[in-house]
Parts: structure tokens; C-alpha cells; sequence
């Protein structure tokens, strides 16, 4: 439903419904549909920080905040509610029970498999042992420098400077607004549209954005996107993702060498030579089962991360900002504009706001994806402002 | 058998510490909160002097303007009471639109990268104060709402945990403002 025809406001480069006459931002008529190639306009940064002469401030709880002093032509609309802080207990201590499972989880498919594959060998104790080694090195990379890891994967840099004042201002907003400490700010040098957060604990944490994405947004929607990542931080899913990325790619790791070291006929050399041929092959077939299956298994693991926590982090971000409208505009200008990010990969395609691999299906299949589909969340996020679903 | 007294009041101290203990982090987060709104004022009180020492030059003809700034400038320091502080921000932020409305006519100004990067701080820090004020008030209804509670209101009556009072702001901000584009 929000293909690549949004039309955008030539006032503001705010993002309507398709079929709106006029820009929910600033009242703009839009006159027709702009084609789908079209894309919005992009506002010279801090162009937006003031329009019309009145400063867009958060507004006081309980209201709802639009640029510009024009309502919105809407008269009942629901009051945004502060998020309660006791959710974000729950989901953060939630998420620690969830990390922690996944280190036992994964330290029982590292046992199967460092056994089967040194039974498949002709010795079960050593492929144990040196499963041990490589999980215990893996483990404490993840939790360790899990974030520093995911960052230089992307290419990220801190920002920092003129050019990033008003990143750096609008993420210091945010963390007052979430009640967490400013994160380290970072910048991903890239066309696509998109952004992540990654840390064990809120006061560690960092946030980073592409450059296509700072280049297009406006202030408004800019909010929207960093309120997002601070309500990942702040329940601490960022803990949870991060360590998820780097252990599933452990698993991949280890079958990976397993099943090319197969490919390569190593082991039929090896079995060639052992006495016990019959135990060998036993373990081998074990082997090859775990070192097909734990991929699949981590891999749906990971895929049941993240869709509701999506949800909860749009919610908890209209929470944040009481400005639900300015997360659905960037959502919907993302979706337009392309989210690739350089040295995008399976591994870490749930932590960013949309996945960077798969846009442009993100309506049509909602079961193998990591995230909601972009559509269904713009159009909860245009509910709770008031803006009717659907039509 | 016999330990079952004993584990039952175990179970209750340590739901009573617990809440206890709560109530306490809910209540220095609202101290905390108030301090940060504190803060972002004094750091909009540091920058305005900055802003005007620029701008003063191209405004030769808005002197009112930039005199009016410094006067609410000078009246929000010395305000006392929180009642005479909230409207003397509200007279603060009202001068600080209209002079951001003055420079919206220079386009020199707008164009000076001192202008517009002080600029930018200025609505960072605005949406700064704004935004703390809203977690302030997100923190005290969320420890009202833990203090009013059962069970937890007998804890806090107990302990006289007080009821926090909310920011309001001032009844002539309340009143819609008449938008004028154009």
C-alpha cells in the first residue's frame, strides 16, 4: 500500500498517504501524484528547525505536537499516553532472560556439534574441546565488543563536527525525552536510508544513522527515528540483537567449515585411515544433520526476535516524541527511498529501523522477515495521530 | 512444617524492601529530572547573549526585538518563585519565536553560519527543556500512580511519600495560538 507513490509535500518533503490532498504537515495542497521515481525534495539540513517562525518544541504531555501551530483536521483524537516505565523494566529484564538463554542455547548446539563433528573425525573429545575454545572466544566477543564489531562492519564513524550538530542535538532530545543517557552518535557514510543501536546497557550504548538518511529527513522525522532506536536501547533489545547477531553467525560459522572441509573429501581421507569406521560415520551423518539444521534453527530464531519488539519501539517513539506522524513520515520515505546500508548482511538485518534487504517485499511476506511489514507500521503510527488507517 | 512461618515473612520483607526501594528510585528520578530541566535553562540563558552579539549587527532596525529578548533574558534570571520562573520562560520562549521571525526576513542572516548554527543549538535546547519537562511529568505520574496504589500506598503512607506536583504550564499558553502564514 505504500509503494513507491507516497506523494511528497513540495513545501516541507513531508510524506502523505497516497491519495491525500494535502500535506498532513503543513496544510500544503499537494496537486496529483507525483510519479513513482519522484522522490521528495531534499530540505537543506536545520532547514526545517523553525517553520514558519515558531519553533517546533515538544509540546506539553498530553498534547500533540504539530509544526507550524495548524491542528490537524481532526477533532476526536485519541491522547498519547507516556509509555509506563515499569514496561520497560519488564521488557529490558525480558531481554536479559532472553540473552542469557541464548548463550545456553547456543553452548548446547556447540556441544552437539563440536562432538559430531570431532566423532566425524575420529574424535568426538578433541572437536569438543576445541568447540568449547571457539564458543568461549565467540561468546565473549559478542558481549564484549558485540557493538564495536557490528559498527566497523557498517563502516561507522562518530559523529562529530558542524555538518552533525543537529544529529548530535536531536539525540541528546531524544535520551532527555526516554530518560536514558545520551548515546555515542554515529554515522554511516551511504545513499540508503536507515539506522541502528547497539549496547549492553543504556549507558553504554551508541546510535548510528546513514548519511542518506540525515540528508533527506527532516527534523520531525529525524526525532521519530532516534526516539525508535532510544526505545530499543532503553528495554534493552539492543543487548538481545546484538548478541544474537554475532552468535548466529558463530553457528554458520561453524557448519560452514564443517560442510566445506566435507566438500573438500578431508574426511573420507581420515576415515580412510581410523579403525573405528562404523562410529565415524555414525557421528558423521550427526553431524551433517546439526551442521544443515543449526543455521535453520538460528536463523528462525533470529527472524522471532524482533517484529513485535518493532511495534513496541514505534509505540514507545510516538511516546517519546508525542508525534507519532513524524516516525510514519520517515518510515514512509525510507520505504520510498531504498534502505540499503553498506556492508549490509543476513547477520545484522534486524537491528536496523527497516530491513536493509528486503524492502521492497516487506508487504507480501511478513513470515520470513525480521521485521513487520513498513506498511502496517506507518499506518499504526498514522493512527495513533489521529489519521485514519487504511483508505 | 515449621519453616513455613518463617519462609512467609522472608517472602513478605522482601516484597516490603522491594517496593520500598522502588518508591525511592521513582522519586530521585523525579529530582533528577527537575535538575535536567534546570540545566537546559541555564544553558539557553548562556546562549541567548551569544546569538544576539551576532545578529545585532545586520538588525539595525529590529533593536525592540533584540532588546525585548534580553529584558525577558534578564527577568527569567531574576525570577523567584517556580509560578514567576514558568511565566517568565513563557515571556522568554515567546520573544526568542519572534526574534527567530525577525531573522526569517534577513536572508544575510539566515545565511551566516554563526546564525544558523546558534540557531540550531537554540531549538535544541527549547526542544531540550520541552522534553524534560514532559519526562518530569511522566516520572511523577508514574510515581503517583505507584504511591496511590494498593499495596504500595500503604508503604508510601507509611513512609509519607508525598504526592510530587506536575509542571504546568501557564493559563495564557493553554489559549490557541493564531497561526498566521503568509
Amino acid at each position: 500500500m505504500i509503494g513507491g507513490i507516497a506523494p511528497a509535500c513540495p513545501k516541507c518533503g513531508g510524506v502523505n498517504r497516497p491519495g491525500a490532498d494535502i500535506c498532513y504537515l503543513c496544510r500544503e495542497p499537494l496537486g496529483g501524484h507525483p510519479g513513482p521515481g519522484n522522490r521528495p525534495p531534499a530540505p537543506p539540513p536545520g532547514a526545517n528547525a523553525f517553520v514558519g517562525g515558531s519553533p517546533p518544541p515538544a509540546p506539553p504531555p498530553g498534547a500533540n505536537a504539530f509544526v507550524g501551530g495548524s491542528p490537524p483536521p481532526v477533532e476526536a483524537r485519541p491522547a498519547l499516553r507516556p509509555i509506563p516505565m515499569l514496561l520497560f523494566t519488564e521488557a529490558a529484564q525480558h531481554n536479559v532472560r532472553m540473552s542469557v538463554l541464548l548463550f545456553v542455547l547456543l553452548f548446547a548446539v556447540f556441544f552437539l556439534l563440536g562432538t559430531a563433528i570431532g566423532g566425524a573425525y575420529g574424535d568426538p573429545r578433541t572437536g569438543l574441546g576445541l568447540s568449547f575454545v571457539l564458543y568461549a572466544i565467540l561468546g565473549a566477543t559478542a558481549y564484549f565488543s558485540g557493538s564495536s564489531i557490528v559498527l566497523s562492519i557498517h563502516g561507522a564513524r562518530e559523529a562529530g563536527g558542524e555538518d552533525h550538530r543537529q544529529l548530535r542535538n536531536v539525540v541528546e532530545e531524544m535520551a532527555i525525552a526516554a530518560g536514558v543517557p545520551p548515546p555515542k552518535v554515529y554515522v554511516i557514510p551511504g545513499e540508503g536510508m536507515n539506522a541502528f543501536a547497539a549496547g549492553r546497557r543504556p549507558e553504554e550504548a551508541c546510535v548510528a544513522v546513514t548519511t542518506g538518511l540525515l540528508d533527506r529527513l527532516n527534523r520531525e522525522e529525524l526525532q521519530g527515528v532516534i526516539a525508535h532506536e532510544l526505545a530499543h536501547v532503553k528495554s534493552r533489545d539492543t543487548l538481545y540483537n546484538v548478541c544474537a547477531a554475532v552468535l548466529v553467525g558463530a553457528v554458520a560459522l561453524l557448519s560452514d567449515m564443517f560442510l566445506r572441509g566435507t566438500l573438500w573429501g578431508r574426511r573420507g581421507r581420515s576415515s580412510g585411515e581410523g579403525s573405528g569406521g562404523r562410529g565415524n560415520a555414525a557421528f558423521f551423518v550427526l553431524a551433517l544433520l546439526l551442521a544443515v539444521l543449526a543455521p535453520l534453527a538460528a536463523k528462525i530464531l533470529q527472524m522471532s526476535i524482533s517484529r513485535q519488539r518493532e511495534y513496541h519501539a514505534d509505540a514507545a517513539a510516538a511516546g517519546f516524541t508525542r508525534n507519532p506522524l513524524g516516525l510514519a513520515s520517515a518510515l514512509a520515505k525510507i520505504t520510498a527511498g531504498g534502505a540499503q546500508v553498506p556492508g549490509e548482511n543476513r547477520g545484522t538485518q534486524h537491528l536496523f529501523i527497516v530491513n536493509p534487504l528486503r524492502v521492497f517485499d516487506a508487504d507480501s511476506s511478513a513470515l520470513m522477515s525480521t521485521h513487520p511489514p513498513t506498511g502496517e507500521r506507518i499506518q499504526r503510527l498514522r493512527a495513533m495521530g489521529g489519521l485514519a488507517a487504511g483508505a | 512444617m515449621a519453616y513455613i512461618p518463617l519462609v512467609l515473612v522472608a517472602v513478605v520483607i522482601a516484597w516490603f524492601v522491594a517496593a520500598y526501594n522502588k518508591l525511592v528510585r521513582f522519586r530521585n528520578q523525579i529530582r533528577n529530572a527537575w535538575h535536567q530541566i534546570d540545566v537546559q535553562l541555564k544553558r539557553r540563558y548562556d546562549l541567548i547573549p551569544n546569538l544576539v552579539e551576532v545578529v545585532k549587527d545586520y538588525m539595525a532596525y529590529e533593536q525592540e526585538t533584540l532588546t525585548k529578548v534580553i529584558e525577558a533574558r534578564g527577568a527569567a534570571l531574576s525570577a523567584k518563585g517556580p509560578a514567576a520562573q514558568a511565566k517568565a520562560e513563557g515571556l522568554l520562549t515567546e520573544t526568542l519565536k519572534s526574534l527567530f521571525a525577525v531573522v526569517e526576513k534577513y536572508p544575510e542572516l539566515k545565511a551566516n553560519r554563526n546564525v544558523a548554527s546558534l540557531q540550531e543549538e537554540l531549538t535544541g535546547t527549547e526542544n531540550k527543556i520541552s522534553f524534560a519537562r514532559q519526562f518530569y511529568n511522566d516520572s511523577v505520574m508514574t510515581y503517583n500512580n505507584a504511591i496511590q496504589s494498593i499495596p504500595t500506598n500503604f508503604i508510601a503512607n507509611f513512609f509519607n511519600f508525598a504526592q510530587e506536583a506536575y509542571f504546568e504550564t501557564e493559563p495564557e499558553s493553554r489559549a490557541v495560538p493564531k497561526a498566521s502564514l503568509r
